[in-house]
């Protein structure tokens, strides 16, 4: 997607942060049915229709040059959102090279990378960045490669080092999160990292998923998308800044909902790194409102469906509990009963 | 399971290296790097023989940073079902073969504070690649390789050349053996070993290491395992309602493949796992070669690795 960028919206304060029509109708709805429960829902990550937020590797919307701003006001008020354990240097690398080719490749209108062994010249206009470095050594780059690159990529990324059959949470950059935190978690195996997530460990959705996890292979990303809301369009919904967020749900109303509540929906790839033998887990973010939800017929009906008979403990985990009625009451009219078509496409 | 996603390559260096080991070079098919890999992974090369297809695991040799060629060493199997005879034999300069992307299954721990490193013959070859990755690292290694006598020495000028004091040799031929037991006992904490070679090496080091009090986390080893030649027998495949033949000379994963099944692998030698599949009915007995299954899931005859297991049976109906 050719996106014109909206450089000046917001994800705090005025949150002036709003979809268009070309990016409502690309939204990545995780409902393909009218009802949600968790599944190992990984599928190779091939690349989607054109337009498509799966399209390329890295999706790069019209929102990217305001999640940047906003990934650097974070980084400027909390440093420890990005942290990288010292064995991680070469995955660093990896990540860096992998992000850099993809988007060269996918957006050459925005960026470019030229190699010449391993001296490297960068380019990224949107941000209006021009950077040479020798890949493989940290000092000729402004920051580490890892904090370098991702503040210059849309969504969160964490790195995961594979040793004794796990895999441990010890890089990342986090600063869009639902709900967690990395400098909680750095240094955590998978398990442990997901520990608070209900069901889903008696459901063995973890066993199955390290156990995939660790065969896979180079050349060969997947990705799945998990979802959660949010009151506002908040970006930062993390641990640490709980104080300012938290109270935001005790504010939503049936009147209120369609432009406080939004979906918060999650697209998740895994890529092998290929010189660390790590994993790389992109995180990336995508908000949209109930108001511009509903300007899809079938998107209203089935979101008002899956919230209404979702289960108990996901009402819990994901934080809905103060305004989930709220919610549901202000989509109920768009519901009509009619049945809707399956899969996720707007109709 | 990646066919669909294999790389065409060119056979551009051939060297006996040792009487049973020849060392090949191969480069992408119009030129170009190949993919970046890691110290200790391993390609499947896909070999098109008149009658049937291999597919054997190869470790990479070479350096991970020289893209230009994949290096990998090939002894030749004396109860070969093909692969490493059709790769002696009908390779040559300029032959084609496909190669699926590298796995590595054999990493070296980032978090180690030494590594101790134990080859046996033709189990050099990941350890070479390891041994690059670890040039210039700053954590401390030393490299113990045991090999028949000086003709079978496969990459011994190489290593000599840039381990210099961290190389030990020990030739059986003049009665030298690594002095395994006071090797591993006396290690500092944080030393991490690995070990490849034949199975006997693999299983007394594993052995030793435990007995000296390691924990098992510290002890990486890898052993692809051939598979083995066995009787024939006939499975049942009750997704795909087929029956298979399963001759002497032809892997179970092998007979599925070839009656146009795919099965989901990644080693095809008993280490991974990724091939495991369910035994719905059984009447007879499962040959298990692989490294995988624990003895109680072998016990069991649920499960099996079709990659290198087999069956003894009358019967045999497995979930595919």
């Amino acid at each position: 997607m050719s996106a014109v960028f909206k450089p000046h919206e917001t994800f705090r304060d005025d949150f002036s942060y709003r979809n268009s029509p070309q990016a409502i109708r690309r939204f990545p709805l995780p409902f393909a049915e009218d009802a949600y429960m968790y599944s190992v829902n990984i599928e190779p990550h091939l690349p989607g229709p054109p337009g498509s937020v799966t399209e390329f590797a890295f999706d790069v919307d019209e929102h990217y040059v305001a999640e940047c701003r906003e990934r650097a006001i974070v980084l400027a008020a909390e440093p420890l959102r990005y942290q990288a354990l010292p064995h991680m240097m070469s995955s660093q690398w990896d990540c860096l090279e992998l992000i850099m080719e993809s988007l060269a490749k996918d957006y050459p209108a925005h960026f470019s990378l030229s190699r010449q062994g391993n001296r490297w010249h960068w380019i990224n206009r949107p941000l209006e960045i021009d950077q040479q470095f020798t890949f493989g050594d940290a000092a000729t780059l402004p920051r580490e490669p890892l904090d370098y690159i991702t503040r210059q990529a849309q969504g969160d990324f964490v790195v995961m080092d594979q040793r004794e059959g796990d895999l441990w949470c010890e890089a990342g950059m986090v600063t869009t999160q639902a709900d967690w935190s990395l400098d909680f978690d750095i240094g955590m195996t998978f398990k442990e990292w997901h520990g608070p997530v209900p069901l889903a460990h008696e459901l063995q959705v973890f066993d199955r998923a390290l156990k995939f996890l660790l065969n896979l292979r180079l050349g060969s990303p997947v990705r799945r998308l998990n979802w959660t809301m949010t009151v506002h369009p908040r970006l930062d919904t993390s641990p640490e800044n709980y104080p300012h967020w938290g109270p935001d749900r005790a504010m939503v109303t049936p009147q209120n909902a369609g432009d406080l509540v939004h979906l918060r929906v999650e697209l998740q790839g895994l890529w092998r790194l290929p010189r660390s033998n790590a994993i790389v887990f992109g995180i990336r973010c995508y908000l949209i409102s109930l108001r511009e939800l509903a300007t899809v017929p079938k998107w209203a009906r089935r979101v008002h469906r899956v919230l209404r008979d979702l289960h108990p403990a996901l009402i819990d985990y994901k934080g809905l509990t103060r305004y989930r009625d709220a919610a549901i009451a202000w989509l109920a009219p768009f519901d009509d009963g009619a049945p809707t078509t399956p899969g996720t496409a707007p109709e | 399971m990646n066919d669909a996603q294999t790389i065409a390559v060119e056979v551009v260096g051939i060297e006996q290296v040792t009487p049973l080991i020849k060392h090949f070079k191969l480069a992408p098919v119009g030129g170009g790097l190949l993919p970046v890999f890691s110290g200790g992974s391993h390609i499947i090369v896909v070999m098109q023989a008149k009658d049937r297809v291999h597919k054997n695991p190869y470790s990479l040799l070479g350096s991970p940073s020289q893209l230009t060629t994949y290096e990998i060493g090939v002894r030749r199997m004396e109860e070969s079902r093909g692969g490493s005879h059709f790769m002696h034999d009908a390779v040559k300069l300029g032959s084609r073969l496909e190669i699926a992307h590298p796995v590595n299954l054999f990493g070296l721990d980032k978090i180690a504070r030494k590594h101790v490193l134990i080859a046996g013959g033709i189990g050099i070859t990941p350890i070479l690649a390891q041994l690059e990755d670890l040039h210039g690292g700053g954590v401390p290694y030393e490299l113990h390789y045991s090999v028949r006598s000086a003709e079978h020495a496969a990459f011994l000028e190489r290593l000599r050349r840039r381990e210099g004091a961290r190389l030990h040799i020990y030739y059986d031929s003049d009665g030298q053996l690594i002095p395994f037991e006071p090797l591993l006992a006396a290690q500092p904490l944080g030393t991490h070993v690995y070990v490849c070679g034949p199975a006997g090496m693999i299983k007394h080091v594993i052995g030793t290491a435990q007995a000296s009090g390691w924990p098992d986390s510290h002890i990486h080893w890898e052993q692809f395992s051939a598979p083995p030649v066995g009787d024939a027998f006939e499975v049942f495949l009750a997704r795909s309602k087929i029956s298979v033949h399963v001759p002497p000379d032809q892997s179970l994963l092998e007979s599925i493949e070839a009656a146009g099944v795919e099965v989901p692998y990644l080693c095809r030698g008993g280490v991974c796992g990724f091939c495991h599949t369910r035994v719905l009915e059984l009447d007879g007995e499962l040959m298990h070669n692989d490294h995988f299954l624990s003895n109680a899931d072998k016990a069991n005859a649920k499960n099996i690795m079709p990659c290198v297991s087999r069956a003894r049976c009358k019967r045999l109906v497995l979930d595919l």
